[in-house]
């Protein structure tokens, strides 16, 4: 049993839209997982579920091979929502030990952690400032500090690099990284794409309530790959055209090709050297997951639809 | 450590820490003991005296006119209105000659104006000396009228109230004061901490806490643990005002001097008598601490303070329930709290009002039902007890006003549980109404 949460077949319906409809997945222990979808798409009600705000109205959510149980399974989790959750007028330190202090750590186990964490991505001068004292950086890295102190199994990080400089996006950047080679693992919720690519190994689209997309990040874009290539030629003659590609798009000696029904890369190849060209590059363009999402999610409605009645 | 009372913790020692809690917790009773002592100390000390010379052309008025010290009269020879001011005095007063008519006029001089309640006081004086002289001149004398005056002073009406083992003492006046002091604190205080109930609620909604909070811990333990907390500063500022008050009023009577606080003592031990004598001997001001002592010895103090405290913890969990739905609905905006408030507010200021007409006439049918309907009870009936239980108040109405109480607020909790539940994760909508009870009265 490696699954750290299989959930199936989980519904949730408000009075006017379906939120999240029959999705399942599953994640790996120890992985770093990717919920992406558009604004609106039933993410936020779907970690709710995960976190044991909210009750499914159907469907089955299975936490580390057991029956979901929101009241003893909570303390394994750590939820880092979308917008910070701090008291601005309470100090760094007291919230940090009060937050600790709801996840079950005791007093003292709370202090060694918070301890720790503060020296790890030098807070420890912070202990008496006030939050509202605070910029918007120094509360997302409490706040990161607050969510994975009790060393949750799972932990549920919903934009976590907005508002951070890149010095400290990558501070906490390394400690997700280390934190999922502890063995926990990380549900990652953005609409950074090129995060998603750099950081995840798994991937969830979410759009309309519906599962749209699920996979490594690397089948994903293989699945979707438009067969286009990327040709760098030392001289690019007036009129190039062959059976097997046609030209996408062109800058200088730059091309992209994609290529034909029927034909392989092979076949390209073979016609530029007939023609006797220099090739100075040529590599496979996979579609970012941006494209993808883009593709994916367009037209659907998606925006407008938190003003759509529910079909009957 | 239990959740619920982390956050009880938290909400306690984080209010209870700051500034302006210890403030107001330190100078409203300093401002209460400072108003009274500062009237005490007036109506003993400060009061206007005045020296007033009388220019008497029927030589009736010495020895007949009552004078003392705060307000002196005297027979001065060789003072007119032209040199009264040199020579001590601070005003004059000419008495024309009487005449068969009766009707004179009395005309007194004086630099400083004279308060009304001075110048009752200088008539009511010449008019029993005149009354005086006449019933002297029909054939009364002196000795017989002296000892008529003094019997006539004792005449002091006592009202005492049936109870269970006898009749007991009672005042009207204090049963008001209290009626009126605790009903008016019940609203005071349900405003306020009922007020920081709805901002503390609206706090962790807009700063997105709630959302951390409640992947930790239940909507209700949230909501409880609030309550409760700001509930236990509430009783702390009771009880430190209580304890501040009788401290400051055991110093204030340091400031009595010595020999007035013998004769209260010798008043206490004799019940109001004077041993040997009449009232009389005890000075005006040991009379006025001794009767006030006395006063307020006749009010069962216990009772009032424990019902006090049932009732405004009652009152208060019934109504901070409210307004924390309240709070939990409200977005940004805090003008849609105002709104919203409305109907929470609204019976709380009528309850006030049924108060005020209740503390003067406890036992009218309005009174006594809005003594136990829970929406109105906490005032209304603090305004009855100060009246006496079982006199004004039997105890099957206090019993039944507790009850409905006690249920009122697990009602009002179990609703407002409900739409918190969903108001404080629910983002950008305007809530009205209609929907907190829909969202109040579903099922689960």
């Amino acid at each position: 049993m490696n699954k750290i949460l299989e959930l199936s077949n989980l519904k949730k319906y408000y009075a006017t839209q379906k939120a999240v409809d029959d999705i399942s997945f599953s994640i790996e222990k120890g992985s770093i997982f990717g919920l992406l979808g558009p604004n609106g798409a039933g993410k936020t009600t779907l970690l709710r579920m995960i976190t044991g705000i909210f009750y499914p109205d159907s469907g089955d959510i299975r936490f580390d091979g057991k029956t979901f149980d929101p009241e003893n399974d909570i303390i394994k989790i750590g939820y880092m929502p979308e917008e910070r959750g701090l008291y601005k007028k309470m100090k760094i330190g007291e919230q940090a030990l009060y937050l600790a202090q709801l996840k079950g750590l005791s007093r003292s186990e709370a202090m060694t952690k918070i301890k720790f964490w503060f020296k790890r991505l030098e807070m420890e001068t912070w202990w008496n400032k006030k939050v509202e004292d605070l910029s918007k950086g120094m509360s997302q890295k409490l706040q990161f500090v607050t969510t994975v102190l009790h060393e949750p199994k799972l932990i549920i990080l919903d934009e976590p690099f907005s508002g951070l400089d890149p010095v400290n996006a990558n501070l906490i950047k390394d400690e997700i990284y280390g934190l999922a080679q502890r063995g926990s693992t990380i549900i990652f919720s953005t609409h950074r794409m090129e995060q998603v690519e750099e950081i995840c190994d798994h991937i969830v689209l979410v759009n309309l309530g519906k599962k749209i997309l699920d996979g490594t990040v690397a089948n994903i874009k293989q699945q979707f790959k438009e067969n286009k290539f990327a040709i760098q030629l030392g001289e690019v003659p007036a009129n190039l055209t062959a059976a097997s590609f046609e030209i996408a798009d062109q800058k200088a000696n730059r091309l992209t090709v994609k290529i034909k029904e029927g034909y392989r890369s092979n076949d390209v190849l073979q016609h530029l050297l007939q023609q006797n060209l220099t090739i100075e590059a040529f590599h496979e363009v996979l579609p970012s997951l941006n494209e993808i999402f883009i593709n994916l999610v367009e037209g659907t409605r998606a925006t407008s639809r938190a003003f759509q009645p529910v079909n009957p | 450590m239990n959740k619920t009372l982390l956050i009880i913790q938290r909400e306690y020692l984080t209010r209870v820490k700051n500034k302006r809690f210890v403030l107001t917790t330190i100078l409203m009773p300093l401002l209460i003991v400072a108003l009274i002592a500062g009237t005490t100390f007036l109506s003993i000390k400060g009061k206007d005296e005045r020296k007033i010379a009388v220019i008497d052309q029927n030589g009736f008025f010495k020895g007949n006119i009552k004078s003392t010290k705060a307000l002196a009269f005297e027979f001065p020879e060789g003072v007119d209105t032209s040199n009264y001011l040199q020579k001590g005095y601070s005003d004059i007063l000419l008495i024309p000659k009487f005449d068969s008519t009766g009707k004179m006029n009395y005309l007194i001089r004086s630099k400083k104006r004279i308060s009304i309640t001075t110048e009752s006081a200088i008539s009511e004086r010449i008019n029993a000396a005149i009354e005086d002289n006449m019933l002297q001149t029909a054939g009364i004398d002196k000795a017989q009228l002296d000892s008529i005056h003094v019997q006539s002073q004792y005449a002091e009406l006592k009202a005492v109230e049936e109870n269970g083992e006898g009749v007991k003492e009672s005042s009207a006046g204090l049963s008001y004061g209290i009626g009126f002091g605790s009903g008016m604190l019940i609203y005071i205080t349900m405003f306020i901490y009922g007020a920081m109930v709805m901002r503390g609620v609206m706090e962790e909604k807009t700063n997105r806490i709630a959302e951390v909070m409640v992947s930790s811990v239940k909507p209700f333990q949230l909501m409880a643990g609030k309550i409760i907390g700001i509930g236990a500063v509430g009783l702390t500022q009771f009880l430190m005002w209580i304890i501040l008050i009788i401290g400051l009023t055991t110093a204030a009577q340091a400031f009595v001097p010595h020999d007035v606080m013998e004769q209260v003592k010798t008043l206490q031990q004799a019940n109001g008598q004077m041993p040997g004598g009449g009232m009389a001997q005890a000075g005006d001001a040991a009379q006025q601490i001794y009767k006030m002592q006395h006063t307020f010895s006749t009010a069962n103090w216990p009772v009032i303070i424990l019902c006090f405290i049932f009732y405004f913890l009652g009152g208060y969990l019934f109504y901070a329930a409210l307004f924390a739905a309240v709070g939990s609905v409200v977005n940004e905006d805090p003008q849609d709290a105002q709104s919203l408030m409305l109907p929470i507010t609204m019976p709380i200021i009528f309850s006030f009002i049924i108060m005020t007409n209740a503390v003067q006439d406890p036992s009218t049918p309005m009174a006594v039902w809005a003594s136990i309907i829970p929406f109105s009870s906490p005032m209304v009936m603090m305004a009855r007890i100060a009246y006496g239980i079982p006199g004004t108040v039997p105890y099957w109405q206090l019993g039944l006003s507790m009850l409905s109480l006690i249920g009122g607020f697990l009602l009002t909790t179990w609703l407002s549980a409900k739409i918190y539940r969903t108001g404080i994760l629910m983002y950008g909508k305007k809530v009205s109404w209609k929907e907190m009870f829909k969202w109040a009265f579903r099922k689960n």
